[in-house]
């Protein structure tokens, strides 16, 4: 119980973002105390936490926490540096991973946002915009059986977690995403079979009357 | 074996200047290339075809992209003088926070002072101004973010600076009465010669923006 305490969580189950921490701290094998966080009702330890963007997840580590998801894996990485590397330890390769992850961050939650929040033309460019995202990853891995190379590692944390997003995504916005780019479903299953990612990311069908729920909420139609 | 440094930039970006920085701080030898963004040279595409932007670290022929991450891999590559970032873990994670927060803050917020008008101006300055006094708080006392010298953070925000000319203008704001500190913070890290040699002039700036105004049909 003490070791639990010295590794908490905050994190909302849905949250893409969230599941990045989780699954780096599975690949670690580090236990960790896992609070759900009520993002339409935020708790005064959240904002307590992270009172600058008041955002999940905050990663709590002997009560002083890591906010932003990417800094989490990256603090993770290097305080258990004794096992499963998640960056590469060139410098090169390294700076090719965190734009890589830059990359997803910059993209994918807004264009998939365009898909699930948006009607008509505009829903219609986004669904456009999001497949060549896609596309352009589906080319960065190129024969690789992970974005890591060999061995699962930043990039994939940084994007399987969407992978859980996809049925909302597609369903809302009546597309294949699978149709369009078949190397990325097929890598994402590839992630699925190891148990940190596997024991990571929800069931989709719940993720989408998540989404659904927050659309109402948010007041999108 | 010599290094092949080469920096494509473009001279009023706060993020190429942010590189020049960093290259300064570890006294690397490197070529400038100004390039101009309405007519993107092929070197540039082809050393950023994901996102065509300046500025890009090419380092033995290997480009690095995005301004933060080129920063990092300086540091990594010359780690044996003038440290950027902290060493121990949890204060590395807190200056790559407050780093990402000036990214995501700053550019934008000081964009809408100069390029919108009327409620969209005044959110845009109350944003602005609010995340300089948070800053000035992260500041506290320390002569500086990275502490006794230069770091990450102060690499990362301190470009900013030579656009103040700009935003104080055209979105008629003091912010040394709002932000004496940050002023302060601003005016010690120019009396390095790596602060002072990488940002260009503030008037030169506001020149500048004068022009990209215009084009834009601000005026």
């Amino acid at each position: 119980m003490e070791n639990n305490n010295e590794v908490v969580l905050l994190d909302l189950w849905a949250s893409m973002f969230g599941m990045r921490v989780r699954i780096a701290l599975a690949e670690k094998g580090i236990k960790y105390e896992y609070i759900e966080q009520d993002i339409w009702n935020k708790s005064d330890l959240l904002l307590q936490m992270n009172p600058v963007q008041k955002k999940v997840p905050v990663l709590i580590h002997k009560g002083k926490p890591i906010c932003e998801s990417l800094i989490a894996v990256q603090y993770i990485d290097e305080v258990w540096n004794d096992r499963s590397p998640l960056l590469p330890s060139d410098p090169y390769a390294k700076s090719q991973a965190r734009f890589w992850a830059d990359y997803v961050d910059k993209k994918i939650y807004d264009l998939a946002k365009k898909v699930w929040a948006r009607k008509g033309e505009e829903q219609e460019a986004g669904k456009k915009e999001f497949i060549e995202a896609l596309q352009l990853l589906e080319a960065e891995l190129g024969d690789k059986p992970f974005f890591g190379g060999d061995k699962f590692g930043f990039v994939d944390i940084s994007l399987v977690t969407f992978y859980s997003w996809f049925y909302a995504v597609e369903t809302i916005g009546n597309f294949s995403i699978e149709s369009e780019c078949p190397k990325f479903i097929s890598w994402a299953k590839r992630c699925l079979q190891k148990e940190s990612v596997s024991s990571t990311l929800p069931n989709s069908e719940r993720v989408y009357e998540f989404l659904l729920d927050a659309k109402k909420r948010l007041g999108i139609e | 074996m010599a290094d092949e440094v080469t920096l494509l930039d473009f001279w009023p970006s706060p993020f190429g200047m942010r590189v020049r920085i960093a290259l300064a701080e570890k006294g690397i030898k490197y070529e400038y290339k100004d390039e101009d963004l309405r007519n993107k040279s092929p070197l540039l595409l082809k050393m950023n075809p994901v996102h065509k932007k300046i500025p890009v670290l090419v380092h033995n022929g290997k480009p690095i992209c995005e301004s933060l991450i080129a920063v990092q891999y300086i540091d990594e590559v010359w780690s044996d003088r003038s440290p950027l970032l902290p060493s121990d873990p949890y204060q590395r994670a807190q200056a790559r926070f407050w780093a990402d927060f000036v990214d995501k803050k700053i550019y934008d917020a000081g964009r809408k002072v100069w390029t919108t008008k009327g409620e969209e101006q005044e959110a845009g300055k109350k944003e602005f101004l609010d995340a300089l006094k948070l800053l000035e708080e992260q500041l506290g006392d320390k002569p500086y973010f990275g502490g006794d010298n230069i770091g990450y953070v102060d690499v990362s925000l301190v470009p900013f600076y030579s656009w103040f000319k700009a935003y104080e203008t055209f979105g008629n704001i003091n912010i040394e009465k709002e932000c004496p500190k940050f002023i302060a913070w601003a005016k010690r890290c120019l009396q390095k010669e790596s602060v002072s040699k990488s940002l260009p002039d503030q008037n030169k700036v506001f020149d500048f923006i004068v022009e990209m105004r215009k084009k834009f049909g601000l005026e």
